[in-house]
């Protein structure tokens, strides 16, 4: 039976938080929907779409961005959107604490306060050294950019190699510090982390990998990044890449399982607590599709987290078990991930070569995990569609040798 | 409204959009023996969909896999919350006739 919340109250007003309130409305949920923002630098506590910041936004000649919610979608959807933050949590009275001490009164809550950047321990903030999640951010980013400056990024994930890129299309000098042996690995493997390390490296980016951070120097700004392998590289801007992790800090105390993320169920409910709900970077749950529990910091997630969610607060019932994406643009071109990229997972290239455009795919324990595609927007699609349909490996390289309808590459134009 | 000539029947692939460059570009799809016509670039971020995966009288943008009918042009699935423009399709033989609004220099 499908229950009535009198009020659904939704922390945080960013990708997920926005996409949950939309897809309410678009299940024809009536009751009322309280949107808490306290997005930092946004006027009404917003966010903007993220991916662009470490993208166009910085190199764009005349970049712009504007909240995920306008004035007029926020009026049509009914949507009250109070500032926050939320600092507490009173799963007995059902509120919601403000900052201010205001109370909000749900009757189901939907968690959505995404992560936060990681920092360097013992590391003190200072001038100079950058951390990029907001709008904010990355308008300072740019503008310390400026032609000839030095930068360092500490991190050659997604976001830090991004980051590098369009530093380096700004004219900067530019270094890359990691401690893994390639850029990217986390996201798709050594063999592939390998080849985008060599371009990179080809490209003009002065990369540093397998090694750590010592420390910043200077004292009110920083001049120089030390490395543990004793090398010291001066630095007009420092751009940490470090990963994020979940902003569960206000709900501490509150009684929900707090263990990186808020820990979830399969139809993303808060384990422990009644008519609790988690969507996008901050949720933790218990993913069907391997068995496992996951957090994902991407957008494609949050977007679908806040579906499944919508469909379980008006009477559905629904699991979380989509197949993972991610995209990221690296050297100018477009990389795409779907399922997953295991360290043990062997990994074959199955169309072009990784000094072009690319389709590769991986697996292991007798299945296709997964599909990256460089440049191949519609090459890779036939594999996706393969690892929806849980293919084996042995059928999936049948298929790439031979049998399988394959796209032909169109002329790239660009992204 | 004018009627333009979009492009000839055979130039429709079975399973993916021909794209017409016109300003704003314009995408014609075969859905079994029916032809559609539709705004060709993904009102959430910049991509053709022409190259987007076709499925019934859905398609999908490959980026990130918004959905719209193409019959009405109306989001399936988000991140996309804009609709689709959709253009009268008219068939003349082996040639497809697309009606687009004058163009208009105030926009
Ligand atoms: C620079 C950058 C580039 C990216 N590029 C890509 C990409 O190319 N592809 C991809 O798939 N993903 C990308 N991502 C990741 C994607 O943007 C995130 O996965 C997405 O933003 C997650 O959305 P979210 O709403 O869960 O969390 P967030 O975006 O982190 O938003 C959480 C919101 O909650 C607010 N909040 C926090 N605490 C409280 C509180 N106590 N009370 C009220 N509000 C609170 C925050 O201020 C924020 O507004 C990128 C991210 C960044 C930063």
């Amino acid at each position: 039976m499908p229950e009535n919340h009198a009020r659904v109250v939704v922390v945080g007003a960013s990708l997920a938080g926005v996409h949950t309130v939309r897809a309410l409305r678009a299940r024809e949920y009536a009751g009322e929907i309280v949107l808490v923002g306290a997005e930092p630098g946004a006027p009404n506590g917003v966010a903007v779409d993220r991916p662009a910041l470490s993208k166009g936004y910085l190199t764009d000649p005349d970049p712009s961005a504007a909240p995920l919610l306008s004035p007029t979608e926020l009026a049509d959807l009914d949507v009250r959107l109070v500032r926050g933050p939320a600092v507490d949590l009173d799963l007995g009275t059902r509120h919601v604490v403000l900052h201010e001490g205001r109370l909000v009164e749900f009757s189901a809550l939907v968690v959505a306060t995404g992560s936060t950047p990681r920092t360097l321990p013992g590391v003190e903030p200072r001038q100079g050294v950058h951390t990029l999640r907001t709008l904010a951010d990355a308008t300072d980013i740019r503008a310390a950019c400026t032609p000839g400056s030095r930068v360092v990024v500490i991190g050659g994930g997604f976001i830090g190699a991004e980051t590098a890129w369009s530093a380096r299309a700004l004219g900067c000098t530019v270094t890359v510090v990691e401690m893994l042996p390639t850029m990217m690995q986390r996201g798709v493997g050594p063999v592939l982390g390998e080849a985008f390390t060599r371009r990179y490296a080809a490209a003009g980016i002065d990369l540093r990998m397998g090694t750590g951070v010592a420390g910043i120097e200077g004292s009110d700004r920083a001049e120089a990044v030390r490395l543990t392998d004793g090398s010291r590289l001066a630095a007009d801007v420092v751009v940490l890449g470090l990963g994020t992790r979940p902003e569960t800090s206000w709900l501490n105390g509150a009684g929900l399982d707090l263990r990186d993320g808020v820990v979830c169920d399969e139809r993303l409910a808060a384990r422990g607590a009644r008519d609790v709900f988690a969507v996008g970077d901050v949720v933790r749950w218990r993913n069907p599709r391997y068995g496992e529990d996951t957090r994902v910091e991407h957008f494609t997630n949050a977007v679908e987290t806040a579906g499944v969610v919508a469909t379980n607060l008006t009477g559905g019932d629904q699991w979380h078990d989509a197949l993972p994406y991610v995209w990221s643009d690296q050297l100018d071109s477009r990389l795409q991930v779907f399922g997953r990229i295991r360290p043990q997972d062997e990994l074959h290239v199955v169309q072009g070569d990784l000094d072009g455009s690319f389709v590769a795919i991986s697996g292991g324990d007798g299945a296709l995990q997964g599909a990256v595609g460089f440049g191949a927007v519609r090459q890779l699609m036939p594999y996706r569609r393969l690892l929806a349909s849980g293919a084996s490996w042995d059928e999936a390289r049948a298929l790439a040798d031979g049998g399988l309808k394959l796209p032909r590459f169109r002329s790239q134009v660009g992204l | 409204m004018t009627w333009i000539h979009a492009c000839t029947v055979q130039q429709v692939p079975e399973d993916e959009g021909f794209r017409v460059p016109t300003t704003p570009p314009i995408a014609v799809f075969r859905v079994a023996d029916e032809f559609f016509a539709v705004g060709d670039t993904c009102t959430h971020d910049e991509f053709s969909l022409a190259e987007g995966y076709l499925d019934g009288d859905v398609v999908e943008c490959p980026l990130h896999m918004a959905r719209f009918c193409l019959r009405t042009g109306k989001v399936l699935a988000p991140p996309a919350i804009i609709p689709l423009e959709t253009y009268p399709v008219r068939r003349d033989g082996d040639d497809l006739f697309v009606d687009v609004p004058e163009r208009t220099d105030d926009r």
